[in-house]
């Protein structure tokens, strides 16, 4: 049984396809991006004090996490400011398409960089200095003018969004986990796409431009690499194209094929666990290591995280998907998907592991945000730490919200995600025809260590 | 037309046996082993960002007095979810008395801004048994067990 699908209504369609709001949006956002930039820059160097840590890092990461991303997907990226310039700079237009020809070089991304690695090794790089990002507004005031530069040096010379679709870290962790939102943007009828001459979705039209992602959309089939711009609901000449209410985490019906995914599942799941250790956890010579950036401390730190993500994590479920083919009787695994005969059921395997990766990241973000969201209402008041109460909230002294719940919340949503998790495994490990055991043993053993990390 | 309703009956049944069991294992207070009240005081030294030891551990019902003593700059205190802290200016050695009368696992935390690292340091205070991580380790065995023995089924399109 194909689970239902529900449409959004025309009124709903016709508002998406008005590009006015989604420019404003984005426009405001670009507007506190530049705030954030000079808050980090001229404000206090206290990281609770400045409006780049406390709203980025407390509130806006994890609404992200907890509300932004489980509802509505790659949402954020549709009105993202980092790539906007660069769309403006170009499409030589803010408000719609007026040149035939883009500016700039327009080069294709290089075959060998189409991929995730860029994104997983970006991602890795940055929660290497996730301590000092994370508290030094300078440093993120550096890290988000950094991405804006290259984002809009990067639509110079290539087409279409290359910094969001191949190399933004922050892109990759939502792209993955978008997998999971009851949103998506699929075609009505594909035999339409086959018969449409202009594929104009792809190439742009008067009315809009071509994925700025690099994607066909009569292909999709997930939420990865969608990244809800909305052009193609403008593009469309036979409104083929429709905004739809999913069940949750339908894209993992299908496992992944690709290793780059796989990777970035176990770099998300392996950050999310070093980080409650590391930010969270009692341990001070872990802590000392991963604050003391350079140090030989330092790199200790650095080869033990990049250990686990890049080694422990995939070997692990490496072998798990070996046993797991040890164990099935020669001529059992399916021979029609060769995947489950090639070894490669790790690909596969890492499916399960969006969801439960998504619920430590949950988890992680309860604690984070309910015992320092007071820092969000005075950063609020005075964004600078320079003694100014805008709004009246610049007193709001530090306190914890919340603090009774935040532990039952977390095994609840640790619980869930490991459930939801065996569930994607079950039917994983149905389609290769592979025992279902050591996978779910796989997901169990990490979803109690981060118990015991966080509660 | 005649129905076999055993398979969604077992269902039902074993769904029932999973919730109850579950809420007992979320709800029901746990036999703690109770040991005489004690008087218990614990020097903690701060610095940044870390305290020494920065981990704690007394037993349900002693009466803990925290010693603080700051060897840098002003540091505080504050022990989560009993909602106390203190502050030590550097050199002074400041108090703070109190039953622990809940058990469990607590982040103790500097609540003094007191550098780039404040909001990360962290040590933990264990107070007898820490309940809420084994009644969280008990739920995610029982959902292990009820997946093994088959009462999750696998997500619904790839069944399909």
């Amino acid at each position: 049984m194909k689970p239902r699908r529900m449409a959004l209504s025309p009124r709903g369609m016709n508002l998406l396809k008005r590009r006015g709001w989604q420019v404003a949006l984005s426009t405001v956002m670009l507007a506190g991006l530049a705030f954030t930039a000079v808050a980090g820059w001229i404000g206090t160097p206290i990281g609770s004090r400045n409006f780049a840590i406390a709203f980025v890092w407390i509130g806006w990461f994890a609404a992200l996490i907890i509300l932004l991303i489980p509802i509505f997907g790659r949402g954020w990226c549709s009105i993202c400011p980092i790539p906007l310039v660069g769309d403006w700079v170009q499409r030589g237009a803010v408000l719609g398409p007026q040149r035939r020809q883009p500016r700039g070089l327009g080069l294709r991304v290089p075959a060998i960089l189409r991929n995730m690695w860029t994104q997983n090794a970006a991602f890795a790089l940055l929660a290497l200095f996730s301590a000092t990002i994370l508290t030094s507004p300078r440093i993120t005031a550096a890290a988000l003018v950094g991405m804006f530069v290259l984002a809009t040096g990067l639509s110079l010379v290539f087409e279409r969004r290359a910094f969001c679709r191949y190399v933004c870290p922050m892109g990759g962790f939502i792209g993955l986990y978008s997998q999971v939102a009851p949103v998506e943007i699929r075609v009505d009828s594909r035999a339409t796409c086959a018969a449409c001459q202009t594929k104009a979705c792809y190439n742009g039209s008067p009315e809009g431009y071509g994925c700025p992602w690099g994607v066909f959309p009569a292909s999709l089939t997930r939420n990865n690499y969608c990244g809800l711009c909305l052009e193609c609901l403008r593009t469309c000449p036979n409104d083929n194209l429709t905004v739809r209410v999913r069940p949750v985490a339908a894209d993992l019906a299908v496992p992944s094929t690709r290793h780059d995914e796989a990777f970035k599942s176990l770099i998300m799941l392996g950050s999310a666990m070093v980080y409650a250790a590391v930010l969270l956890g009692p341990w001070s010579a872990f802590k000392n290591a991963a604050f003391s950036t350079g140090s030989l401390a330092w790199l200790v730190y650095a080869a033990v995280f990049l250990l686990l993500v890049l080694g422990v994590l995939p070997g692990s479920l490496w072998l798990v998907g070996h046993f797991s083919q040890r164990l099935t009787p020669r001529g059992e695994t399916t021979t029609a998907n060769p995947s489950a005969r090639a070894g490669s059921a790790f690909a596969a395997f890492a499916t399960p592991l969006v969801p439960l990766g998504l619920a430590f990241w949950a988890a992680f973000s309860l604690t984070f945000l309910l015992t320092n969201g007071s820092y969000v209402l005075s950063s609020l008041s005075d964004p600078l730490g320079i003694g100014w109460n805008l709004i009246g909230t610049a007193g709001v002294p530090w306190q914890p919200m919340l603090a009774g719940a935040i532990a039952p919340l977390q095994a609840a949503v640790l619980v869930g995600g490991f459930v939801w998790a065996t569930r994607v495994a079950r039917s994983v490990t149905a389609r290769l025809k592979l025992p279902s055991v050591p996978l779910i043993g796989f997901l169990f053993l990490p979803t109690v260590v981060m118990m015991w990390l966080l509660i | 037309m005649i129905t076999d309703r055993r398979p969604r009956f077992a269902r039902l049944i074993s769904w029932g046996l999973i919730a109850s069991a579950a809420a007992a294992l979320a709800l029901i207070p746990l036999p703690l082993v109770r040991t005489a009240p004690r008087h218990v005081t614990l020097r903690v030294e701060a610095a940044q960002f870390a305290f020494a030891p920065s981990e704690l551990s007394v037993n349900a019902g002693d009466t803990v007095t925290l010693e603080l003593v700051s060897t840098d700059v002003v540091h505080g205190l504050y022990v989560d979810q009993y909602d106390l802290g203190m502050e030590a200016d550097p050199g002074q050695t400041s108090r703070l008395t109190f039953v622990a009368d809940k058990p469990g696992s607590f982040r103790i935390r500097c609540n003094v801004a007191c550098g780039q690292y404040h909001p990360f340091m962290i040590g933990r205070l264990t107070v007898g048994t820490p309940i809420a991580f084994w009644r969280a380790a008990g739920l995610a065995l029982l959902a292990l067990a009820a997946i093994l023995l088959g009462a999750v089924r696998p997500a619904r399109e790839a069944a399909a």
